[in-house]
């Protein structure tokens, strides 16, 4: 910039000699400060940011077979970045600066958006938030090296609960092991009982990737506990294909099929249900698998259908007010107006809250300045959001208080049943927790792996604060 | 008056025999090495921008250079032996998945013989190399169609191994270690004692890589057996009539290309990304690659490097630009141009010169030769 500062003096002295007066070479000069900037900006520089803005980036997707359900989730949380511009100024006087990158689900695209963002900012990235489980895969070593945490809610890999081991993972709000837990729960209920779910036959329709094949170890585990016979069926990516999968269900009858689907894949699975005549109340999608784009376009035939519930469902609370206020009545909204409060729209606005809320807990240790990402992480490890403080925020009502620590990264394993009645998402059960004596062990040794695979001597989560 | 070799007696056999035979195409090589060598590590170690940011060893140039090295390896079998393949993906992943499984320790136990096959880890360099040495194995399997087969048949046989191994890495758990997600993550990367993590010693880790075969490509396909894949590629009768065997020929170039291809997939996979699954090799990957050596010219090994930068770098930078000339436009406009313009810039360069881009050197090197009277 200070070459082409200099450039742009010289070259403004040489336009005098020339005889332009003196509003010629102020454009001219503005032209050629432009035209210096991008040249010593060039492509890789990031732009130059305030000092006293903390940088948050957000890996998002709104192009690609998993759009449907991408721009959502991005808008959620662009929206709830801004309100908290809009409404507090910022983190304690900390404004908010974030940049968005186009992921388009695709796990090499995933790591360049990283490499691109992380640095940025004064104090780089405060955390990265890739909604993907193959993007948390392929990042989850490079950000411990890097020290950015990894906040994936709701997904990622399922083992990295243990915070001694996974320091720089977050899987807030539960892992796919304590979806697989609920689902069977609420299986177990509604047949009347854990005893009634031996000789039962569960399917699980999965996304052949590590999304879809996480929740896999403790479905097994479960199987032998209560004795049901488990089978998993892979659908290929994108999973628009699903012929064979369905008539495979068709003949061998299971008596409920858990979908784990994202993108296209949901919407495909409900319409093949209904060509082969498979009751749709007997599928309980995955968290991911139960907001409006998977169920709208296959219309009739998706009345019945069953999800679990990231704690949260669709629907507006107070904070969608203040969204609304502050946010859409100025038009800086991400959404058409009236998608807000729809499943994924809400559970983005959630996601940024926690990254939030987190960044507010670590400036009460280091300062209200922009933290790095080491800082950040220690945010989150000792984040701890009372009902009286979601209150405060306007999540009341969608969230349970979550409180996390170095041996639970996941914070909250709570999640409830909705159901599709053709119109809206209904709440048809109470809440369940998962439990927590069939996830551990598994936990605890999948991770044990991890550390040994990767020479990383296990935190003591007795000395950390 | 630069770029002529008039004045350039050879006065030896080898002399005239030599890999660059014009002096100025020496230099060239020299400068360009010696700013690959030494002039992007010293300014990275100075942190001169944009060196000194991780971006652009790490998310540009770690890429390029690994899939340059592939590309190389689908130049060998589609550009210089004309044997169309869409198994490149596959056998990249063979390389990773091979390397992967020798880098963490092989154990096969054999029940029914009552004994286990056990290998400790090897080295990571070993295991690159035989990663390589696995995928010309199973490339040589796949050439054997090859023999009887022709053109767009072949391209579907080839297919036929993409698809397949996707599947047995999805499929077969002893691929991943038993890994529940399916997603495997490479060993510590340790050569000779020494740990390669930053990414400037990727980098350089890399470039040691493709610089090496580079040449060595180079080097056979002016040789004998590169002269064999060209005949065969420009008429397999004619050649075989001139006494070239079609089967040695061709099953050589399925191996050569195979053991780049697959190194270039074990690096993709333990220095690129770190972990992985099957996906970063699907057929999107043979078809990346494929595209890389027709834009970049079939044929050269220049044009490997050309055609590399040009598909995976161009779209990066379109897709950065808007953003740094502060144009506000959402992301996914952003990716929609990029697709556009990518497109049609793929278009154009076609239309204007079928050749790629290793034509348009060529003819530019012509017209300098000619300079100042160029015609």
């Amino acid at each position: 910039m200070a070459i082409g500062g200099k450039q742009a003096r010289e070259n403004k002295t040489r336009y005098r000699k020339n005889g332009l007066n003196e509003e010629e070479s102020y454009m001219v000069r503005n032209k050629l400060l432009l035209a210096a900037a991008i040249l010593s900006g060039g492509a890789f520089a990031s732009p130059a940011a305030a000092q006293s803005e903390q940088f948050i980036p957000i890996l998002s997707y709104r192009t690609g077979a998993y759009a449907v359900n991408g721009v959502p989730y991005a808008n959620g949380v662009a929206d709830y970045y801004n309100l908290v511009n809009e409404r507090d100024g910022g983190i304690n006087g900390v404004k908010l600066l974030v940049e968005e990158c186009e992921t388009g689900y695709a796990t090499d695209k995933g790591v360049e958006c990283y490499e691109r963002l992380k640095g940025k900012g004064p104090t780089g990235a405060a955390f990265f938030n890739p909604l993907s489980t193959g993007i948390t895969f392929a990042l989850t070593e490079k950000t411990t090296t890097d020290k950015i945490p990894i906040i994936t809610m709701g997904y990622g890999r399922a083992d990295s609960k243990n915070g001694a081991v996974f320091a720089y993972n977050f899987p807030l709000l539960g892992t796919y092991w304590s979806a697989a837990d609920i689902a069977i729960q609420h299986v177990a209920k509604e047949v009347g009982g854990f005893d009634k779910l031996k000789g039962k036959k569960i399917s699980l329709l999965y996304h052949d990737s590590p999304y879809g094949k996480e929740p896999i170890p403790m479905l097994q585990v479960l199987a032998k506990k209560y004795g049901f016979e488990f089978t998993p069926i892979p659908v290929t990516h994108p999973g628009v294909e699903q012929k064979s999968q369905w008539l495979s269900i068709r003949q061998n009858r299971p008596d409920y099929v858990l979908v784990w689907g994202w993108g296209v894949m949901n919407g495909t699975a409900v319409k093949e249900a209904a060509a082969v005549a498979y009751p749709r109340d007997k599928m309980i999608g995955v968290w991911w698998s139960g907001a409006e784009p998977d169920v709208q376009p296959a219309g009739d035939q998706a009345v019945g259908y069953k999800a679990l519930m990231l704690q949260h469902g669709a629907g507006k609370f107070p904070v969608h007010a203040d969204i609304e206020k502050y946010v859409y009545a100025k038009g800086m909204g991400a959404s058409e107006p009236g998608k807000i409060g729809e499943v994924l729209y809400n559970r983005g606005m959630v996601n940024a809250m926690l990254g939030v809320e987190a960044i507010r807990k670590a400036q009460e240790k280091f300062g209200k300045k922009p933290l790095t990402g080491e800082q950040v992480r220690w945010g989150l490890e000792n984040l701890n959001l009372s009902e009286a403080r979601l209150k405060e925020l306007g999540f009341e009502g969608m969230l349970k208080p979550i409180k996390i620590s170095c041996s639970d990264h996941e914070g909250a394993r709570d999640g409830r049943v909705q159901q599709w009645d053709g119109k809206g998402w209904k709440i048809i059960s109470d809440w369940y927790t998962a439990n927590q004596t069939e996830t551990e062990p598994l936990v605890d040794e999948v991770s044990a792996k991890y550390a040994a695979d990767k020479k990383i001597q296990p935190r003591d989560c007795s000395k950390e604060s | 008056m630069l770029y002529r070799e008039a004045g350039q007696f050879k006065t030896t056999y080898a002399e005239d025999m030599a890999i660059f035979p014009i002096r100025q195409d020496r230099m060239a090589l020299a400068i360009l090495l010696g700013i690959a060598f030494i002039g992007v590590p010293l300014l990275a170690d100075f942190d001169i921008w944009p060196f000194g940011s991780d971006y652009l060893l790490r998310a540009i140039l770690l890429p390029f250079l690994i899939l340059a090295l592939a590309a190389i390896g689908v130049n060998i079998l589609v550009g210089y032996c004309g044997q169309i393949s869409l198994g490149s993906g596959a056998f990249m992943a063979i390389g990773a998945y091979s390397a992967y499984k020798l880098g963490t320790g092989v154990h096969i136990p054999l029940a029914w013989l009552g004994f286990a096959i056990s290998i400790p880890p090897l080295p990571v360099l070993l295991s690159i190399l035989l990663g390589g040495l696995a995928a010309a194995v199973v490339g040589i399997l796949f050439g054997i169609p090859s023999l009887r087969i022709k053109g767009l048949y072949l391209a579907v046989a080839t297919l036929a191994a993409q698809f397949f191994f996707d599947w047995v890495f999805l499929r077969v758990p002893w691929f991943t270690n038993y890994a529940p997600s399916g997603s495997v993550s490479a060993p510590t990367l340790d050569f000779f004692g020494l740990n390669v993590g930053t990414p400037i010693e990727r980098y350089m880790l890399c470039l040691i890589f493709v610089t090496v075969f580079a040449f060595l490509a180079k080097n056979l396909v002016r040789g004998n057996l590169g002269r064999q894949w060209m005949a065969i590629r420009d008429m397999d009768i004619a050649a075989e009539l001139i006494g070239i065997r079609p089967l040695y020929a061709k099953l050589t170039a399925f191996a050569v290309s195979s053991f780049i291809i697959g190194v270039a997939g074990a690096l993709w996979a333990f220095v690129y990304l770190g972990s992985w699954e099957p996906l970063a090799f699907s057929i999107e990957r043979s078809l990346q690659l494929l595209f890389m050596v027709i834009i970049g010219g079939l044929g050269s090994i220049m044009g490997s490097f050309i055609g590399a930068a040009f598909i995976l770098i161009l779209p990066i930078m379109l897709n950065l630009l808007p953003t740094q000339l502060g144009v506000p436009l959402s992301t996914e406009t952003i990716t929609h141009l990029e697709f556009i313009i990518f497109g049609s810039l793929i278009c154009y360069l076609l239309i204007k010169e079928p050749h790629g881009f290793a034509r348009l050197i060529s003819i530019g090197k012509e017209k300098l030769r000619l300079w100042p009277f160029p015609y």
